[in-house]
């Protein structure tokens, strides 16, 4: 089993929802977060006073997901959430261990 | 040093852009007050004479007269609460909205008491040697519903004293802006207690209680030395004394609400007719005049603000067009009742330029007036009464001076000592106070008090849950 961590722009969260909801992908974890990249930040102005925004607004989206899906749902997130400028976003990959679902207590891969 | 041509050269033709925009609009509008400032004299020369003071004034109340300062004196009650509240309370971050909002209400309420008990007496009560008011008046003993000749003979004695209350409470709330987000609640309440009655009350008195200024004829039609001066100047040695807010230049601290800001410019603009208009202490056509020069001056002190920081910085800002109109306001305030419309605008030229350059050079000068009273009150109040001393015009006021545009240089003179007077007794004054509040309570909030906001540490309350 693996968790994808895709670091997207707020504004494609839809898209990538509804491209992995149409995949097979059955749920998943989103969180508001701010970070940068290459993209860095932007300038404000207030009266003069300038300040350099570094932590740019981005959604987090964490998927788990089966080794056989996980090719498919890279791409699919790729897909989705590219506008071919700088700030995408990034995609993370770990292997995940274990996995239970809460309410029958189902564990590996049939608790995704 | 490596330059990317390219980018150089778009930034640069964006900017030239942006410059032949402004270009334009600035040549216009100078190429229209050329034409409008050779024809200043002649028309306000023209302009239907306002009301002479008799020499015995009769006193009678008017209808019309008392409805129309009624009317303006809850306009300026709109000037501190919500409109002032609102304007500082957007320009702060998000965990000090609610404390920052409290300072301009409680003091609203504490000087509105303070003003009924004795300020009023000390400020406009029987004159002792042009210092200050006697303590006749206290309590307001014998400021009952007869006209008094000279503060309105046609309307009742307690509407002018109600009126000058709403210009008594908002002079202390407008220095809340430079000790923001880091001052003490109690110190706030003690210092705005002694700053009104020790520094307002005579200032007021010198200039509109019959004191040594307005008797030496100084010119200041609705406050810009007894409101925008006092005010400016004690900011500035507020901001120096309590020192600047904790991460000051390192730190995020970009205003957390702008639209509150707007509402409270545009409370603050529709309050300014009351507080200028007003002034006339009638419904009459110098209110009207008046009411005239006020806008004009707003909106172009506004337009100007805007295009020079569009110029300067290379987009025009929100903040900036609200600013350029409270410093038109500030500025056109002491000279509103004495000039036209042209004049007007001319004021609100400078005021934009002036007052712009003087917010964005405050970060070299190395205090923390933090929402600009200094920048805005305290130079627009300045230039103002100087401004006074040059375009005044008795074809507008017959009760006013000529000034150094219509031949009486020696107004502006009187103007400069206004302006010197007013100013240094504003910072000693404040300092003094200061430092008596220091001892008794502290100033400052305690360090992990100013990280956590004034809301939660000083009155147990967030805005937003």
């Amino acid at each position: 089993m693996k968790m994808i961590e895709a670091i997207v722009k707020p504004f494609k969260l839809d898209e990538v929802k509804d491209a992995l909801l149409e995949m097979g992908v059955q749920g998943m974890t989103v969180t508001e977060v701010k970070g940068f990249g290459r993209q860095k930040g932007h300038k404000e102005t207030y009266r003069g006073q300038e300040y350099t925004i570094e932590f740019v607004p981005k959604v987090k989206i964490e998927v788990a997901v089966t080794d056989a899906q996980m090719p498919r749902v890279i791409e699919t997130i790729t897909r989705a959430a590219k506008t071919g400028s700088i700030g995408d976003g990034k995609i993370f990959v770990r292997d995940l261990v274990a996995a239970v679902r809460i309410r029958t207590g189902e564990t590996g891969e049939t608790a995704l | 040093m490596v330059i990317d041509p390219a980018r150089i050269d778009s930034r640069t033709r964006r900017r030239q852009g942006a410059f032949s925009v402004i270009g334009l609009t600035i040549a216009v509008m100078l190429g229209t007050l050329a034409v409008f400032t050779g024809s200043v004299a002649a028309q306000e020369t023209a302009a239907a004479p306002a009301q002479a003071v008799a020499a015995t004034p009769v006193l009678k109340i008017d209808t019309g007269d008392t409805a129309w300062v009624l009317t303006s004196t809850a306009l300026v009650l709109a000037m501190t609460m919500p409109g002032l509240a609102l304007f500082y309370g957007g320009l702060v971050r998000g965990k000090n909205v609610l404390g920052t909002i409290m300072q301009s209400i409680v003091i609203l309420c504490l000087v509105s008491l303070l003003w009924i008990l004795v300020g009023y007496s000390l400020a406009f009560g029987p004159d002792k040697g042009g210092l200050i008011g006697g303590l006749e008046w206290i309590g307001l003993s014998g400021v009952g519903s007869e006209p008094h000749p000279v503060y309105g003979p046609t309307i009742p004695h307690q509407v002018f004293m109600l009126f000058q209350l709403m210009f008594a409470a908002i002079t202390p709330a407008l220095i809340t802006g430079a000790v923001a987000e880091r001052m003490k609640f109690s110190a706030l309440l003690l210092f705005a207690a002694l700053w009104s009655l020790v520094i307002y009350t005579p200032v007021a008195h010198w200039i509109w209680g019959g004191g040594w200024l307005g008797k030496m004829g100084a010119l200041d039609f609705a406050g810009g030395a007894v409101v925008h001066i006092s005010s400016g100047v004690s900011a500035l040695v507020c901001a120096i004394v309590l020192g600047k807010r904790k991460g000051h230049g390192a730190d995020y601290m970009a205003p957390h609400n702008l639209p509150f800001t707007l509402l409270g410019t545009g409370l603050l603009w529709f309050g300014w007719f009351g507080f200028n208009a007003g002034s006339a202490l009638g419904a009459n056509g110098l209110a009207a005049s008046t009411f005239l020069a006020t806008h004009a001056a707003a909106a172009a002190a506004a337009l100007v603000w805007m295009g020079v920081e569009w110029a300067h910085r290379g987009k025009p800002t929100v903040l900036g067009l609200a600013s350029g109109a409270v410093a038109g306001l500030a500025t056109v305030t002491p000279a509103s009742g004495y000039i036209g419309p042209f004049s007007a605008i001319i004021i609100g030229v400078f005021a934009g330029i002036l007052c712009y350059f003087a917010v964005v050079w405050k970060g070299r000068m190395g205090y923390d007036d933090s929402l600009d009273v200094v920048g805005i009150h305290g130079v627009g109040g300045v230039f103002g009464i100087l401004a006074t001393g040059v375009f005044a015009s008795k074809a507008i006021n017959a009760a006013g001076a000529d000034g150094l545009l219509f031949g009486n240089a020696a107004q502006l003179g009187i103007q400069a000592i206004m302006v010197a007077a007013v100013a240094l007794f504003s910072v000693i004054g404040t300092w003094v106070i200061l430092k008596v509040v220091d001892a008794a309570v502290g100033l400052r909030v305690a360090p992990e008090d100013e990280s956590t906001g004034l809301d939660l540490s000083q009155h147990n309350e967030r805005a937003y849950s």
